[in-house]
C-alpha cells in the first residue's frame, strides 16, 4: 500500500468553516496521532478522511456505529460483509459457520471478552461496546486504520494492550487521540489540530508532552 | 391558561363538539331502554356456553380470518414500505387504509360472494395500507450510524438485512402483534355482513334476544384477547399461519362472472352504462352529492367530532383508574379489566349492542366509539403515568390528578386523541350501516339497491374525507408538536 495525498480538505458546519483547507500527505508505516483541544476538528477531520479513502480503511468511528439488537458476533463479522456473497452473509445472520466463528472468537480472545461472543451489544458496558468496533476494525483488516478516540472508554492497561494491538496489525493509521501520552507511545508522528488548521506536525521522537501541551 | 395551544385547541374542539350536539340526533328511542340493558347484563353474567356448536367454529373462523389477513398484510405491506418513498406507493397505501374493512367486504362480497377470499383480502387491502406506512416509519427510525461504518461494496441486501432489520425487529414485532389483536377485532364484526366470524353469530343471538349466547361469546372473545400473550408465541407462529388458511370455511365458490360483470356494468355509474354520455353524468352526480353524499358527510362530521371529544373526556376521567398514583389495588384491577372490556370491544359490536338496547339515534354511536377509544387512549395514558417519578411531597387525590399529573401527560393525551381522529372518522362512517344516516347508511343503502355505481363513488368519498382528516390531525399534531408512536 502506497501512502496518500490528502489535500483541500474542508468542512463547514451552517456556514462557518470548521476545518481546512488543509492538507496531509500520509506515507506508508505512518502511525498519526491527530491531537488537539475538543472541539477542535479532530473528528471531523476522521470522518473527511473516511470519506476519501473509504475502500481501504478500517474505521472506529467515536459513536461505535454498533447495531444494538445483534450479538457481538455478528457485530464484529459486519467489518467483511463486502467479502462475501448475499446469502452467504444472510446465512450467517441467522447460523454463522465454523470457520468464521472460530476466527471472530480468537479474535475477541485477544480482547478480553470471548465470553460475550453470543451477547447483543446493547447489554455491553461502554468499554465492552467500544472493544467491539475495534474487533470490528481488526477483522476487517484494511490497509489504513481510521480511530476516533478508540480506547477513551477502557481502562489504563487495557488502553494500552488495546494500543499496541492496532499498533502492531495496521501498519499505517490516523488515530485522534486527547490522551497525550498515548499519542507519544505509540504513534510515530503526531499532527496537532487547531481552529481547524494543522498547528503541528512532527515525528513523536522530537517532542515532548510538553511541546503537545501548548495546543490545549 | 388560554394562552397555552394545547388548552385553546382543546376547547376550540369542545366548541365545536357542542355547536354539533345542536345538530345532532340524540335519543333513546327504544320503549324500555334499562329493562333491555338490564337483560343483556343479565345474559353477561349467565353466559351459555354449550347453546350452539356454531360458537367454537364462530371462533375458530375468527383467529383464522385474523391470521391469514394480517400475515398477508403484513408481508404485502412489507414490501411496500421498502418502496415507501415514492409519492404514488404513499397515496396508494393512504388510499387502501382509508377505505374501512367493511366496505373492503361490502365490495368483495358482489363479485367473489361469501367465499373465504372476500374476508382475507377485507382484512389483508386495508392493513397492508397501514404496515407499509408504519414498517416504512420504523425503519426511517434505525440508526443510520452503522450503514455508514460498513465496508464499502457490500451489497444493498446484506446492509438492509445487517444495519436496519436488527435495529427494526423488536418494534416491527411489537407492533404486528398489536395488529393482530386488531386483526381479530377486524375479524370478529366482518360476521355482521355475513363471514361466518363471530359477528354473524352474535347478531343471530341478539336478534332472538338469546343474550346468553351473545354473553357467552363475547366473554370467549375476551378471554381469547386477553390470552394473545399465552398462545401466540414466536415458535408457534409459523404454525397459525401455515394452518390458518385451512380454516377458513369452504363459503361459496366464487363465479367469475360476477367478477367482471361488477368491473365492466355494475361500477359503471348508470348514465354512461345506459349510453346517456357525460350529458347524463352531470345530473346524476348533483343529484348523489344533494341526497346522498352531502347529508352523509355532515352526519359523518357532526357524528365524529362529538365522538372525538367524548373519547377525550373519558380518557382523561379513565386513566386515574390504573395510574398507581392513586390508592388501591382493588380500584386498580378493576379498572384494569374495565379498561380491557371497553378496548377489546370493537366499537362496531359496542354500537350494535347499544342500538339494539336504546333504539337508533347517535347516541349509540357516540357511547361506543368513545368507550373503544376512551379505553385505549385511557390505557395509554395510565400506563404512561405509573412511569412518572413525582416528588415525595406532592398533593394527594384530586390535587394530584389535576396538578400534577393531568398537565404532564396532557401533550401525549392530545397527540393519542388526534391521531385517532380519522380512525373515529372511520368508524363513524362504518357505523352507518348499523342505521345511522352517516356515509355508511347510504353506501349500504346504494349497495341494497343494487346500485354499486352510486356505492363506490360514496365510498371513494368517504375516503378523500378520511385522508383529509388524516392530514388535518397530522398538520395539528405537528403545529403543536406533539409526537406519538402508532401503538394505538
Amino acid at each position: 500500500m502506497s501512502g496518500f495525498d490528502l489535500s483541500g480538505l474542508t468542512a463547514s458546519f451552517s456556514g462557518k468553516r470548521v476545518i481546512g483547507p488543509l492538507s496531509l500527505q500520509v506515507n506508508p508505516g505512518d502511525k498519526i496521532a491527530l491531537v488537539g483541544k475538543s472541539g477542535a476538528g479532530k473528528s471531523t477531520l476522521i470522518r473527511l478522511i473516511h470519506e476519501r479513502i473509504n475502500r481501504n480503511s478500517s474505521l472506529i468511528p467515536q459513536d461505535l456505529g454498533l447495531v444494538n439488537a445483534l450479538s457481538v458476533f455478528h457485530n464484529v463479522f459486519m467489518g467483511r460483509l463486502d467479502k462475501h456473497s448475499t446469502w452467504y452473509n444472510t446465512v450467517t445472520l441467522a447460523r454463522p459457520f465454523a470457520g468464521d466463528r472460530a476466527e471472530v472468537r480468537k479474535l475477541l480472545e485477544s480482547l478480553g471478552m470471548a465470553e460475550k461472543l453470543w451477547v447483543p451489544v446493547a447489554s455491553l458496558s461502554g468499554g465492552q461496546r467500544q472493544r467491539v468496533a475495534i474487533a470490528r476494525a481488526l477483522y476487517r483488516n484494511a490497509d489504513v486504520l481510521l480511530a476516533d478516540e478508540p480506547v477513551s472508554a477502557l481502562d489504563g492497561p487495557m488502553a494500552n494492550s488495546v494500543m499496541t494491538y492496532l499498533r502492531d496489525c495496521f501498519s499505517t493509521s490516523i488515530i485522534a487521540l486527547h490522551d497525550v501520552d498515548l499519542a507519544l507511545n505509540y504513534c510515530n508522528r503526531i499532527v496537532g489540530i487547531e481552529n481547524g488548521q494543522i498547528a503541528l506536525d512532527q515525528p513523536s521522537e522530537n517532542l515532548a508532552a510538553t511541546d503537545i501541551m501548548s495546543l490545549y | 391558561m388560554f394562552a397555552s395551544p394545547t388548552v385553546r385547541i382543546s376547547f376550540i374542539f369542545l366548541a365545536i363538539a357542542l355547536v354539533g350536539l345542536l345538530f345532532a340526533d340524540i335519543a333513546i328511542t327504544a320503549s324500555n331502554p334499562w329493562r333491555d340493558l338490564g337483560n343483556f347484563f343479565l345474559g353477561m353474567a349467565t353466559p351459555n356456553f354449550f347453546s350452539s356448536e356454531g360458537l367454537m367454529t364462530a371462533l375458530l373462523r375468527t383467529v383464522a380470518f385474523a391470521f391469514v389477513g394480517v400475515a398477508l398484510g403484513s408481508i404485502v405491506g412489507f414490501l411496500l414500505a421498502l418502496v415507501y418513498q415514492s409519492l404514488p406507493v404513499r397515496i396508494f397505501c393512504a388510499f387502501i387504509r382509508a377505505i374501512h374493512e367493511l366496505f373492503w367486504a361490502l365490495i368483495f362480497l358482489q363479485f367473489f360472494g361469501f367465499h373465504p377470499l372476500t374476508g382475507v383480502l377485507a382484512i389483508a387491502i386495508p392493513y397492508a395500507g397501514i404496515f407499509a406506512k408504519v414498517y416504512s416509519e420504523i425503519l426511517e427510525e434505525a440508526d443510520p450510524e452503522p450503514g455508514r461504518v460498513l465496508p464499502p461494496g457490500t451489497g444493498n441486501i446484506t446492509a438492509f438485512l445487517y444495519t436496519r432489520i436488527p435495529d427494526c425487529w423488536v418494534k416491527m414485532r411489537t407492533y404486528t402483534a398489536y395488529r393482530l389483536e386488531c386483526g381479530l377485532r377486524s375479524s370478529a364484526i366482518l360476521g355482521f355482513v355475513g363471514l361466518p366470524t363471530l359477528g354473524f353469530y352474535l347478531e343471530a343471538s341478539f336478534s332472538q334476544g338469546l343474550y346468553s349466547d351473545a354473553g357467552a361469546m363475547l366473554i370467549l372473545f375476551y378471554v381469547l384477547i386477553a390470552t394473545m400473550p399465552l398462545w401466540v408465541r414466536p415458535k408457534l407462529l409459523p404454525v397459525y399461519v401455515l394452518g390458518a388458511p385451512f380454516f377458513l370455511g369452504e363459503g361459496m365458490p366464487i363465479v367469475w362472472g360476477n367478477v367482471q360483470r361488477f368491473f365492466t356494468e355494475d361500477i359503471v355509474p348508470a348514465p354512461i352504462r345506459n349510453g346517456e354520455g357525460l350529458t347524463g353524468l352531470m345530473p346524476w352526480l348533483s343529484d348523489l352529492a344533494v341526497n346522498e353524499a352531502m347529508p352523509g358527510i355532515w352526519n359523518t362530521i357532526v357524528l365524529t367530532q362529538i365522538a372525538l371529544v367524548a373519547t377525550g373526556i373519558l380518557s382523561l376521567l379513565a386513566f386515574p383508574l390504573i395510574s398507581n398514583h392513586f390508592g388501591g389495588p382493588i380500584r386498580r384491577n378493576a379498572g384494569h379489566v374495565f379498561l380491557v372490556i371497553a378496548r377489546s370491544t370493537p366499537e362496531y359490536i359496542l354500537a350494535y349492542i347499544l342500538l339494539q338496547l336504546w333504539g337508533p339515534s347517535m347516541l349509540p354511536a357516540v357511547v361506543a366509539l368513545a368507550l373503544h377509544n376512551g379505553g385505549i387512549i385511557g390505557h395509554l395514558i395510565g400506563r404512561q403515568t405509573n412511569s412518572l417519578k413525582l416528588r415525595p411531597d406532592a398533593a394527594t387525590g384530586f390535587n394530584r390528578y389535576s396538578w400534577e399529573l393531568v398537565p404532564r401527560v396532557y401533550r401525549s393525551f392530545l397527540a393519542f386523541l388526534f391521531y385517532r381522529w380519522e380512525i373515529i372518522m372511520r368508524e363513524t362512517a362504518i357505523l352507518g350501516i348499523l342505521g345511522i344516516y352517516t356515509l355508511g347508511f347510504y353506501v349500504d343503502s346504494a349497495i341494497q339497491n343494487i346500485r354499486f355505481d352510486r356505492a363506490m363513488v360514496l365510498i371513494l368519498i368517504t375516503a378523500l374525507l378520511n385522508i383529509g382528516v388524516d392530514a388535518l390531525g397530522r398538520y395539528i399534531r405537528r403545529k403543536l408538536a406533539l409526537q406519538t408512536m402508532p401503538t394505538c
